[in-house]
């Protein structure tokens, strides 16, 4: 924890989520009127097991996917009520992503690559680029913006797409199995990284895993199984954690 | 993206290379084979033709009495009439072999009609006794195997007379593929087989005050044979190679598939291109990018390899053009509106298969992202 949780703020509150996929009898329940929290300055894992619905909560957190019921509320905006567009500027704006498979697109440099998010926020090309190298130098890139993704291992393309989630700043960085594809060494220094991320003031970072290799980085775990957050652990009590 | 993945590109842009090459070289052989089909009144320049009635296009030419010609010249708006024959007939080369020539009998005293360019002689030696012009395709038809081509001064037999070679002109090909055989009007009905009626059409030149086509009218009303002006016949023709012979259909049919494969090659190459990508374009939605952005993307690329493959499909058939014209065969007109028309179709499927790839963008939701 960063801080005392009483002084932390909320970063996130959902309560009452429900979202179901397909219809009649394939129809199946992801979310069952879930809550869950995060507070601003941590970072939090969701875990559970496979199919346990991590990934639809935090799809739906990211503001990526429309629940069918109930209340997400993320730095105090209200998404469930937002419309589709002003969603999407929202998500340029303040969510930053880092993906299993990294998602770099392998016919951009590196550079280009991070700079995404500055050039959708409507930055120009060089501005962008600029920044996108002053990023790379801070996840230990230095010299390989001209580079391709294919030139780099697993654990340099996660560091990629670190940068490219950081270039624009963003309040709120979701992260689905960020290590899943990295050996434990590999981990350790991108969880590490995401743990200095969100002591940042005003910060958040969420991270769905399987891998309990990283829980020692969390400031608090969800536990989730069956559609629901089970329970939501921090301090000493994470040591629990069943899953 | 597309650019970045070779194989793609460059399969997207054979497609649409070959598709706007089938295109327009297709087409300009069909505009080349019509244009043949009008070369007697590209060659012989008469601003209106007076036929016999039921002639419905310029190479199926019914005979008329000779007496037709001084009927003509009586109608108001004549300024002047002129005969002409024209013919299929065959040259006995000096090896004993025949080949067809399509022979022109032009008005001995004004030579109306004549060739518009003139490569060696002088027109009026076709006044001369069994004097001809020959034009360029003669000097590939006309020569004996192993031979010089004909030249000025040779000779060679029309219906066992002795034709001689004056000059030699430039001409438009002709349908049937035949060099033109130029002399005068008398000549020609010494050297074509004798037939009760010999005159093919009467050349005319409206008056002072009158146009072509109101002269083709009164000509028409007043003689009972048929009259056309330059455009009037031109048209007629080309339409009724439309209507009643197969090539339409033909070169139709081939220029269809230029469309069809392009749309296929493009459209599915395209669409695999959205697949394989759905998750870095999933990404980028995810990060923000909005469904019109994404879809400019999309079209750009498109367009990109549209305007590519159109550019190089477009050199290609300029240069099998530039050779067809060296070689005289195959026949190959692209006037402008060919390019425009085919640059637009190639357009249109471009537009095609990046509307594929949109549609499915825009229904992706970004979360796919997230799905292993």
């Amino acid at each position: 924890m960063s801080q005392d949780a009483a002084t932390q703020p909320t970063a996130i509150q959902v309560s009452g989520l429900t979202k179901a996929f397909g219809k009649g009898n394939a129809r199946t329940m992801a979310l069952k009127d879930t809550s869950f929290d995060a507070r601003e300055g941590d970072l939090q894992l969701i875990v559970g097991p496979s199919g346990c619905g991590k990934t639809t909560l935090l799809s739906v957190i990211a503001g990526t996917l429309v629940p069918d019921t109930g209340e997400v509320i993320v730095f105090g905006e209200p998404l469930h009520a937002m419309r589709s567009a002003a969603v999407t500027r929202f998500r340029r704006r303040y969510i930053g992503f880092i993906f299993q498979q990294f998602n770099l697109i392998p016919t951009l440099t590196l550079a280009e690559n991070v700079s995404i998010p500055l050039l959708l926020a409507g930055s120009g090309t060089s501005k962008a680029e600029r920044a996108a190298t002053a990023m790379l130098d801070r996840v230990g890139l230095a010299g390989r913006e001209k580079n391709h993704p294919r030139q780099l291992s697993g654990g340099q393309q996660q560091r990629v797409a670190i940068a490219r989630a950081l270039v624009h700043d963003p309040r709120l960085l979701i992260c689905d199995e960020p290590t899943s594809a990295l050996d434990r060494e590999t981990g350790h220094q991108i969880m590490e990284i995401l743990r200095d991320i969100a002591r940042k003031p005003g910060r958040s970072v969420i991270v769905v895993t399987h891998d309990p290799r990283v829980y020692e980085f969390a400031d608090r775990i969800a536990e989730m199984e069956d559609g629901r957050v089970l329970r939501q652990l921090e301090g000493a009590a994470m040591a629990d954690v069943s899953l | 993206m597309l650019l970045g993945d070779r194989a793609k590109f460059v399969m997207l842009l054979g497609g649409v290379t070959f598709a706007a090459l089938l295109m327009l070289q297709q087409a300009s052989v069909f505009c080349g084979l019509l244009t043949w089909t009008t070369s007697h009144i590209t060659n012989l320049q008469a601003r209106v033709w007076v036929v016999e009635a039921k002639v419905e296009q310029a190479n199926e030419l019914k005979p008329l009495r000779d007496t037709d010609v001084s009927r003509v010249r009586s109608v108001d708006g004549v300024g002047w009439a002129v005969p002409l024959y024209i013919g299929i007939t065959n040259a006995r080369l000096s090896d004993g072999n025949f080949k067809p020539i399509l022979l022109v009998g032009l008005d001995s005293a004004t030579l109306v009609g004549r060739p518009a360019t003139v490569l060696g002689g002088r027109l009026e030696d076709l006044r001369k006794p069994n004097s001809i012009f020959i034009d360029d395709l003669a000097l590939q038809r006309l020569r004996t195997p192993g031979g010089p081509a004909p030249g000025i001064g040779d000779s060679f037999e029309i219906n066992d007379r002795e034709a001689r070679v004056v000059g030699i002109c430039k001409a438009d090909r002709a349908f049937f593929g035949y060099p033109y055989v130029f002399t005068t009007y008398d000549q020609a009905l010494q050297f074509a087989p004798r037939q009760r009626k010999m005159l093919s059409a009467s050349l005319v030149e409206p008056a002072d005050g009158w146009t072509a086509e109101a002269t083709a009218r009164k000509i028409e009303r007043e003689t009972g044979l048929k009259a056309y002006t330059h455009d009037e016949f031109f048209w007629a023709t080309i339409r009724w190679y439309f209507k009643n012979t197969g090539i339409p259909i033909s070169f139709g049919t081939t220029i269809l598939l230029g469309i069809i494969v392009g749309i296929a090659i493009s459209g599915q190459t395209f669409y695999t291109f959205v697949l394989e990508n759905l998750r870095h374009l999933g990404a980028l939605k995810a990060m923000g990018a909005g469904n019109l952005l994404l879809s400019g993307m999309l079209v750009f690329q498109a367009l990109f390899v549209g305007f590519t493959g159109y550019g190089v499909g477009m050199l290609a058939a300029v240069a099998f053009g530039t050779g067809a014209i060296k070689r005289g065969q195959p026949p190959f007109v692209m006037p402008w509106q060919l390019p425009a028309g085919v640059f637009l179709l190639i357009l249109l499927i471009c537009l095609l298969a990046a509307l594929i790839g949109i549609l499915k963008v825009t229904r992706l939701e970004p979360a796919v992202v997230f799905r292993g």
